[in-house]
């Protein structure tokens, strides 16, 4: 083999993985994104420095949320400072939070339990402490 | 124009010297402070998050908050830029065979605002992250501090696009005339291509920078969601600027590593082309990938596919560069002296920084990864693992040129150990860090979770490894600089041949003042 073939091959070789990492993730975030219709939306708002919730039917909650298993949940994020990102790292719910601005993100958890809420974009001074946690219990309850 | 201690000058003969050589060596030696100066802020944090809980090392969380602020800035603008500047001002001028820089007093006016910019950032000691997203940097960023940040980033930003318009003039119109473009050694070819990109990015960011002051100052809401402004038109502007930025950092490593690994290898290079094309191709798509950091902004789906593909692409052209690398050494009469040993360390952590980078682009494993530690540990390999790798090799390999001394190989390997050892840990337990949740830029974290804490310590040891090989280094620079074995000028490598040609260039000095 020559050395410019050589070169060549490599660098086939190197877009043939870069094609599958791309067309997987493009296939899987597309399915990611498709927010089923049932889905009930919890308002989230980050300000400094805790989270605050607000079920559909006009719950408020501060810092933790109690949530269903088996349910589908669309959440509506707001900031009313500063940038925050709402992220359950469990669930790999990561969304910013950006003051004068809606952003979307949905689960739908499977599985009781108790899972840490944190703030993961710079915010300042409790950046660090700005968590909360995520309570799903059992539908049946 | 050697041996700058053999015939001592006084010192204010260098400092308001404009001789390329001069000018190269005020910036190396400065930003080779400025790297040791944020080396101690790392240490600092690293010890501090040894232990999980609040005032381990440091009593409170704004001053945290100042010191990665002031870590981050400082190791990016005052360390790696003028540190390739400065290699460059000694190096570029004798590859196109030149007499000096195109413009030597803009050349020294250059250097001179990267002191000045280095002064304000570190006596303002803000807490902005070095990113100052806003609305934080404008409403709630505490006083002077922000605004020196912003008038330091802003000198340092006019200093770099000064010195990028000089090496443009130098290596496009002052080249030799029988030196054709294609012809000129890879090194100053990196060195063109981030003048060029830093000329086309570097003004976004300084415009960023004004709209920022302006807001913080309440006659404007640009980025100000309570005066009509939207904080993410911060976040295009100042990615447009900072993606390239990587490549910018980049690209003298990879220039740095052309340099060496042939002559090391003693063999010729494998192909000056493919290293060109690939510097280009780097060049055009840095440009085309900033948006793969606001994937989690709220960006719609199409817009998040076009960022990832143009991310992706630049992929095979950094593979180009380590083909080439392995190419040239495969067959050659390799000697593994320092120079050499660093470059090699820095070609398999840059394999490994990049393969992170195709994962942290894929769209949906982004969303676990971004704003991590695993992005901490990604671009840390990046800098520490090929930028540091390439420059600590190049400022051994180019020490027998500033002082005609030789340092100690033996030190030298011992550096290289703990540098890559160091490396390793740190960085690739920050990844996995990431992995089980950790939010970078955090001053305390949770006893929740023990693998957490476990972590944590690994890291911490690693980057007290790291540190200390730094110490070595320092140690190295200041003893083998006035005591080390003269060397022999024409090959101090005894790789055989005379090519060690910077020392060919013997234009007297001339001094501007």
């Amino acid at each position: 083999m020559g050395h410019d073939t050589s070169e060549w091959v490599f660098v086939a070789i190197v877009i043939a993985i870069l094609i599958y990492v791309g067309v997987d993730s493009w296939d899987i975030e597309k399915l990611l994104e498709d927010v089923p219709a049932d889905a009930e939306t919890i308002k989230v708002t980050g300000q400094q420095w805790f989270w605050s919730f607000e079920h559909a039917d006009g719950t408020k909650e501060i810092s933790t949320l109690h949530l269903k298993k088996g349910h589908a949940y669309k959440f509506e994020i707001y900031a009313k400072d500063v940038m925050h990102s709402f992220n359950i790292p469990d669930w790999v719910v990561f969304q910013d939070a950006v003051p004068g601005r809606v952003n979307h993100a949905w689960f739908s958890p499977d599985q009781t339990g108790e899972f840490p809420i944190q703030c993961r974009e710079y915010c300042g001074l409790l950046h660090y402490n700005m968590r909360g946690s995520l309570v799903v219990e059992d539908s049946k309850s | 124009m050697v041996l700058e201690l053999q015939k001592p000058r006084p010192v204010w003969q260098i400092m308001f010297s404009t001789h390329h050589t001069d000018v190269g060596y005020l910036y190396t030696v400065t930003s080779l402070a400025f790297l040791f100066m944020a080396g101690v802020l790392a240490m600092v944090i690293r010890t501090h998050l040894f232990f999980p809980g609040e005032g381990v090392l440091i009593s409170d969380s704004v001053t945290f908050n100042r010191i990665f602020t002031v870590h981050g800035s400082t190791m990016l603008f005052l360390f790696a830029l003028p540190f390739a500047a400065g290699i460059g001002n000694y190096l570029v001028p004798i590859m196109v065979r030149y007499k000096d820089m195109a413009y030597p007093k803009l050349n020294a006016v250059a250097f001179w605002m990267v002191p000045v910019g280095g002064a304000l950032v570190w006596l303002g000691f803000s807490d902005t992250t070095w990113v100052a997203y806003a609305p934080y940097s404008i409403i709630r960023a505490p006083g002077p501090a922000a605004d020196m940040w912003i008038f330091g980033m802003k000198i340092l930003g006019i200093s770099s696009i000064l010195s990028s318009i000089n090496f443009i003039v130098t290596i496009l119109r002052c080249k030799h005339p029988d030196l054709p473009l294609r012809r000129v050694p890879l090194f100053a070819w990196s060195m063109l291509t981030v003048s060029l990109m830093t000329v086309v990015a570097m003004p976004t960011f300084a415009a960023a920078l004004v709209m920022m002051l302006t807001d913080r100052l309440g006659v404007s809401g640009f980025f100000n969601p309570a005066m009509g402004g939207d904080p993410i038109a911060y976040l295009h502007l100042f990615w447009f600027t900072f993606h390239p930025e990587v490549y910018i950092f980049l690209l003298p490593a990879i220039g740095m590593m052309y340099e060496i690994i042939p002559r090391f290898s003693r063999k010729p290079l494998f192909s000056q082309g493919s290293g060109v094309f690939a510097f280009v191709m780097l060049g055009l798509i840095g440009f085309a990938s900033w948006g793969h950091h606001m994937f989690s902004t709220g960006m719609d789906f199409t817009t998040k596919t076009v960022f990832m593909i143009g991310t992706l692409a630049a992929v095979p052209a950094s593979g180009m560069h380590v083909f080439n690398f392995l190419a040239t050494m495969w067959g050659g009469r390799i000697r593994f002296d320092a120079p050499m040993k660093f470059m090699v360390g820095g070609i398999a952590l840059f394999f490994s920084a990049g393969a992170g980078g195709v994962l942290n682009t894929a769209m949906p494993l982004d969303f676990i990864t971004h704003g991590t530690y695993w992005v901490v540990g990604h671009m840390h390999l990046f800098l520490t693992g090929t930028i540091a790798f390439g420059f600590v090799g190049m400022m051994y390999y180019i020490f027998p040129l500033f002082t005609g001394r030789m340092y100690s190989e033996k030190w030298a390997s011992i550096q290289f150990i703990l540098m890559m050892w160091g490396t390793v840990q740190v960085f690739f337990t920050q990844h996995i860090l990431g992995l089980e949740g950790m939010a970078r830029r955090v001053y305390d974290y949770p006893t929740d979770f023990t693998s957490w804490t476990q972590l944590n310590q690994i890291a911490t040891v690693g980057a007290w490894i790291l540190g200390a090989s730094f110490v070595i280094f320092l140690a190295q620079l200041i003893y083998y600089s006035s005591k080390g074995k003269e060397a022999n000028m024409d090959d101090p490598f005894k790789l055989g041949g005379k090519y060690y040609y910077p020392y060919q260039a013997k234009t007297p000095h001339h001094t501007g003042y």
